[in-house]
């Protein structure tokens, strides 16, 4: 019975290698797709952050010649004064038209008003739905409180009061992240693009080895074998596992390959991205594999048609990749109850890969043994579909 | 040596066998006639093991399709309707296959389906992915296939079906060449043509029954028509309906 099944396996894997439209899908497009989506959307973020980090902060300032000190201090700071003479439409006009990104406004009274002790009126055009914008406005913002922070001190030490009494608490903020950590949201992505290629890779086998084998009429002179049904449908099984192992490897060498002609270092993450962490990510997701090839080939059993199967398949295909959204809208930490769901278990064990952090044997355990038992109660489902009478429709 | 005691089937309320019985005995060929929807298929079915009887049993070779049936397929050499072929493997991988998959040692499988090639006169298509084959070409890879392992007994599914003059002929040929081996052949169909030139023995199948069983002559005779055609009529009680 061993034999029935090697020989099933060998068919279905040559036959399969020989069909374009399951090579393409499992061994071209997979492997082709995530990477070339991540690695750009990557590249395009080192290519901004870098353009972002070498160009000054500038800010065009209408009546600077009012607020000298002003001024000086601004640039004190590092961001580029350009003296203009806006009126309120013009200014606004500018920023709409993006031709600055923010204009600050010193009006006639604020030499006066400063000088009486009133609050001094200062305007800040800018365009704050322009989520590029934020970082330059925080910062121009932190200046002009900075500088109205020292003027405030000032009154204070001419009127004989400490200016610390007004420093009630002090904050001091740590930021523990470390580059790897703070590289996961990007690279989050990863796995949801390795589970999207394991099971894209098995897809087309999956349909041809039950609903198209029912559509081309080979099925019956099949079963008409002196072979039990249960190993015709385990060798097909096997065979769908070894395209996903295929498909899942060439996308993970493509991912790493692509990836290192990102700067990630300029991301602020260091990149983790030798052979034996790409070695680490296939073997995590192997237990998986087995759960993912019964379970498509238990629905395309179910369909009548090779199109049909199609429609039913792309839709599964998603189910992975659910627990993962789930995860990230609740914001769930890694636990190991959360590691016995599979793909979640999966995905979690990728991103400590990827971060470099230890798991823990009893969580890597029970993702390890509760995909597989899926993966062995799904098999046995599909050997019993298979015995059954009406498998033929 | 096929035989077939008293087969019921039913399909929801339907009955599509209602006890039918009858034998093929080695070295002679036997036709299952019958009109559309007789149960032809629902018999061949049983006798191959896909579908289980209701009641009644079936043997091949005195082994028990209903006990035994990876036994009974092991002694069989099927042609269901409309078989089809994998299109990605050629001629001879497609007999390869299932010689293997009938236990056929590498080396003897390799030799059967040359030396059944080379029966069928199919040399020129045997290394031929079957991709974009005619009816005909795949028909003969189907049988070829069918044969691969030297089934004592062949069960052949309406297999004239959609053939030309010329195929139909060489199969004839095919077919009782194995008779003269001493093969066990039982075809169905509902071309009258076939089966009067073909067949030793006719059992003709109407509403889930055998109404009748004997050589074409008899039959003919039984009957009282003058032709094999009018007695397939009268037989089958088509006439009523009609």
């Amino acid at each position: 019975m061993i034999r029935a099944l090697w020989l099933v396996f060998m068919k279905e894997v040559r036959e399969n290698l020989r069909d374009r439209r399951t090579v393409f899908a499992a061994l071209v497009m997979g492997p082709l797709l995530g990477p070339l989506v991540l690695g750009t959307m990557l590249s395009f973020m080192v290519e901004r952050g870098g353009r972002d980090f070498d160009k000054p902060v500038s800010v065009e300032i209408t009546g600077s010649e009012r607020a000298p000190n002003l001024v000086q201090h601004i640039r004190s700071r590092g961001i580029a004064v350009v003296p203009a003479q806006w009126s309120e439409a013009q200014a606004q006009q500018r920023i709409r038209d993006r031709d600055a990104r923010m204009v600050l406004s010193i009006s006639p009274e604020y030499a006066q008003r400063l000088g009486a002790g009133e609050p001094a009126p200062l305007v800040l055009y800018v365009d704050v739905s322009n989520t590029d914008n934020q970082r330059y406005v925080a910062r121009l913002r932190a200046t002009l409180e900075e500088y109205s922070r020292r003027l405030a001190s000032q009154r204070m030490i001419l009127r004989g009061v400490d200016p610390l009494l007004f420093v009630p608490i002090v904050v001091q903020e740590f930021d523990v992240s470390t580059p790897t950590t703070r590289s996961v949201l990007a690279l989050g992505m990863l796995s949801f693009f390795m589970l999207l290629a394991l099971f894209s890779g098995g897809m087309y086998l999956a349909i041809d080895s039950t609903a198209g084998e029912r559509e081309r009429g080979t099925l019956e002179p099949l079963l008409t074998l002196p072979v039990r049904r249960s190993w015709l449908i385990y060798g097909k099984i096997l065979a769908t596992c070894a395209f996903m192992l295929l498909s899942l490897s060439l996308t993970t060498a493509a991912f790493f390959l692509r990836l290192r002609y990102v700067n990630l270092e300029q991301l602020g993450m260091s990149g983790r991205l030798d052979l034996r962490t790409a070695m680490g990510v296939v073997a995590v997701c192997l237990p998986l594999i087995p759960a993912a090839a019964a379970l498509l080939t238990i629905i395309a059993s179910f369909t009548r048609s090779y199109r049909e199967a199609q429609a039913w398949l792309s839709f599964v295909m998603l189910l992975p990749t659910l627990p993962l959204a789930f995860v990230s809208v609740l914001n769930l930490v890694p636990s190991t109850a959360l590691m016995a769901v599979p793909s979640l278990g999966q995905h979690f064990l990728i991103q400590a890969l990827m971060r470099a952090e230890a798991v823990g044997p009893l969580a890597l355990a029970t993702s390890v043994l509760s995909s597989l038992t899926l993966g062995a109660l799904l098999i046995l489902v599909a050997g019993k579909l298979y015995r059954r009478e009406s498998l033929l429709g | 040596m096929i035989r077939a005691e008293g087969l019921c089937k039913q399909f929801g309320k339907v009955a599509a066998l209602d006890g039918v019985s009858f034998s093929a005995p080695d070295g002679r060929i036997t036709g299952l006639l019958g009109p559309n929807g007789a149960g032809k298929s629902t018999t061949l079915r049983i006798l191959y093991t896909i579908l289980r009887a209701d009641s009644g049993n079936a043997y091949v070779d005195e082994v028990s399709v209903a006990d035994n049936a990876r036994g009974a397929r092991a002694r069989l050499g099927v042609l269901p309707h409309g078989a089809g072929v994998y299109p990605q493997l050629t001629v001879r991988e497609n007999i390869q296959y299932f010689g293997a998959l009938h236990g056929l040692r590498r080396r003897e499988c390799r030799a059967r389906a040359s030396e059944i090639i080379a029966l069928l006169e199919i040399d020129e298509i045997a290394d031929r992915r079957t991709k974009g084959f005619s009816q005909g070409q795949r028909l003969k890879t189907a049988l070829a296939r069918a044969l691969v392992h030297r089934p004592r007994n062949v069960v052949l599914d309406e297999p004239t079906n959609g053939l030309d003059v010329l195929s139909v002929r060489k199969l004839r040929a095919i077919l009782q060449r194995l008779r003269e081996q001493g093969h066990c052949v039982l075809f169905s169909s509902h071309v009258m043509q076939d089966v009067a030139q073909l067949c030793d023995e006719v059992v003709v199948i109407a509403h889930g029954h055998v109404v009748a069983h004997g050589t074409p002559e008899a039959l003919r005779e039984r009957s009282g028509a003058g032709d094999f055609e009018s007695a397939f009529v009268r037989l089958t009680g088509s006439e009523d309906q009609a």
